[in-house]
């Protein structure tokens, strides 16, 4: 009874002194749940989400078997970039060649070129520099034959690097682009 | 306005290992604010059943603002729990400026009535005398409403301890990486999944009423920026162009998205697409890379980063047609991702200093000053609590991405500990 009496007075004092009353405010719980469509959870989402874009499979573009999957294994995949830069360094003429080769004599092969950056400076900024590196490759490979409409690309930024690390020798794995045969 | 959002869980085992897992953000002060007001909360009474100790949770929130600093209780020498009961001079003795006290009662099986007051202890004065009716679930959003009282009364300055952050958690080593988006309440508990993917996903960003969160998930391998109601669930694309697709940031009134596109030749630049209609307005047209839009406050401008001068600086646009972006950074070669204070007094942004990243302000109503306010290495993603009294933002520790805090005026830092994997990208949430 004196608890309910001493609430009762401090609610009312409650009242007088603040100067702008309050009711006593109900707080309710979350509601339930519910799952999110296309979630990595759900069946479609997580497909969607873990399994190679490319229908071919990896193993196919890797090992160059059928012209959907890129040239033979010699050709390079991937080019390295200095830090904050997009030019093409010399000792990977050689990867841009044997591709704009490749692709100028299958026209109907597609390829995706994937720009990427190290971890460092701002996430969206890193996107750009990423597209910048992607887009190079591919003023390159054009020049050198390629066809626009083979050609698309796609930056991943600092979100999908190839090595752990915080360091240089991570960082220069890094700062690629990675060349992606499929359609 | 009682925010409570809908919880949305996983299908599957996995989900629920995710919830279960304890995710309290542990805060290590690692600088302090010297002037910080000496405040006792004192257990409160409870009847023994509430799994949540109120008293604590209220001591918690007023120590991680900086502001105040927290009588541990094992010195309390007694536990009052209602102004009557108050020795006052103990607690001066003890260095405090104020006490609080209250107590809980049950309300049948599930319900509780916590009533506390605040006192000043040098004029035995009551500042605060409230009740709370709170269900179990809910006494943890009643702790934190008290706190947002106690510190409005003190300080000012309207509490923001009732809020929630979303965060992007990565776990797993590569190549095999998952992503979650997570939202939380503000002090890092009550973790709630709201999508995951086994690709990245960037960019969370709060709709001004707190229901939606937009971001950018690249669960096709390709770019795709999402808005997510989180009541249910339900998400449906706002963008997912060829090329780019990134970096939402919402209008003040909720109506427009602004975010990067990208032209066929990979050209970066700033739109904004009205929500309604899906009409869209290309704001910049710059060979640079122009991205990270933020809203002025009264929605007529635009701040975005852009390499159009070298390297990245931040720059102020005007929506109207013929308007001409104006530069406002100056200091250094790296200042990128601008995010504006609640009151637009000042600007948050990431700043390369001696090959660090740091958080830095720039005084956006008098001078341009601009304060450098973090030590790390990769300080990065500043995001403002809506009362502007705390900023959070990404760091590294140890190898590790975490989350942390910092005032505005660069004098309390704290790093928020976790067992998340890696944290990322925090956007702090409306009221």
């Amino acid at each position: 009874m004196k608890k309910i009496v001493s609430i009762a007075c401090l609610f009312a004092a409650a009242a007088l002194l603040a100067g702008c009353p309050k009711k006593a405010t109900t707080v309710e719980p979350p509601s339930a749940g519910s799952q999110v469509p296309g979630a990595g959870g759900s069946t479609s989402g997580s497909e969607t989400g873990s399994t190679s874009t490319s229908p071919l499979g990896g193993d196919a573009s890797a090992q160059g078997g059928g012209p959907g999957g890129g040239p033979n294994a010699s050709v390079g995949r991937i080019i390295y970039f200095d830090f904050d830069k997009s030019d093409i360094r010399p000792e990977f003429t050689g990867v841009i060649t044997g591709n704009a080769q490749f692709l100028a004599a299958h026209p109907n092969v597609k390829l995706k070129l994937e720009g990427n950056t190290d971890e460092r400076g701002t996430r969206e900024y890193n996107i750009g520099l990423g597209e910048r590196r992607a887009q190079a490759v591919r003023r390159a490979l054009m020049l050198q034959g390629a066809s626009e409409n083979q050609l698309t690309t796609v930056s991943f930024g600092a979100e999908r690097p190839a090595v752990e690390g915080d360091d240089e020798a991570a960082w220069a794995k890094n700062r690629r682009v990675e060349l992606v045969y499929g359609p | 306005m009682n925010k409570v959002f809908s919880v949305l869980a996983l299908m599957g085992c996995l989900a629920f290992a995710q919830r279960s897992s304890p995710a309290e953000f542990v805060v290590e002060v690692t600088r302090g604010q010297d002037n910080a007001v000496p405040i006792a909360i004192v257990p409160f009474a409870d009847p023994g059943l509430a799994d949540v100790d109120v008293a604590q949770v209220v001591s918690n929130d007023l120590a991680r603002s900086g502001r105040f600093k927290a009588m541990d209780r094992k010195d309390m020498v007694e536990r009052p729990h209602t102004g009557a009961n108050i020795t006052y001079d103990d607690w001066r003795r003890l260095g405090n400026d104020y006490v609080v006290v209250g107590l809980m009662t049950a309300q049948g099986a599930d319900r509780y009535d916590i009533s506390f007051e605040l006192y000043n202890v040098l004029n035995h004065q009551r500042l605060l005398g409230f009740q709370i009716s709170a269900n179990r679930p809910g006494l943890r959003l009643a702790s934190h409403q008290i706190a947002d009282m106690i510190f409005d009364k003190i300080t000012g300055i309207r509490g923001a301890f009732a809020t929630r952050i979303a965060y992007v958690s990565v776990s797993g080593t590569l190549p095999n990486r998952s992503y979650r988006l997570i939202v939380a309440d503000a002090d890092g508990e009550n973790p709630h999944v709201v999508m995951q993917s086994n690709e990245p996903l960037m960019s969370p960003a709060w709709s001004p009423d707190g229901q939606s969160l937009a971001y950018v998930s690249f669960e096709h391998r390709l770019p795709t920026v999402y808005v997510q109601y989180l009541k249910t669930g339900e998400r449906h694309v706002v963008s997912a162009r060829a090329g780019v697709n990134q970096a939402p940031a919402w209008s003040p009134d909720g109506k427009k998205l602004a975010l990067t596109l990208s032209t066929r030749d990979g050209n970066l630049d700033v739109y904004v697409m009205d929500l309604a209609t899906d009409g869209l307005t290309r704001i910049t047209d710059d060979p640079a890379i122009d991205t990270e839009p933020q809203w002025s406050k009264d929605g007529q401008s635009l701040y975005f980063t852009s390499d159009r001068a070298g390297g990245p600086q931040i720059y102020k646009v005007g929506l109207q047609p013929g308007d001409r972006p104006r530069r406002l950074t100056f200091q250094g070669n790296y200042n990128a991702r601008p995010r504006i204070s609640p009151d637009e007094s000042q600007m948050a942004f990431v700043t390369q200093e001696e090959g660090a990243y740091r958080i830095a302000v720039m005084d956006l109503k008098g001078r341009g000053d601009v304060q450098v306010l973090t030590k790390g290495q990769f300080d990065v993603s500043p995001s403002y609590a809506p009362n502007g009294a705390m900023i959070i933002y990404a760091s590294r520790d140890r190898g590790r991405g975490v989350l942390a805090l910092v005032t505005p005026d660069g004098r309390v830092q704290e790093r928020l500990a976790s067992n998340e994997g890696e944290v990322q990208e925090p956007a702090w949430s409306p009221f």
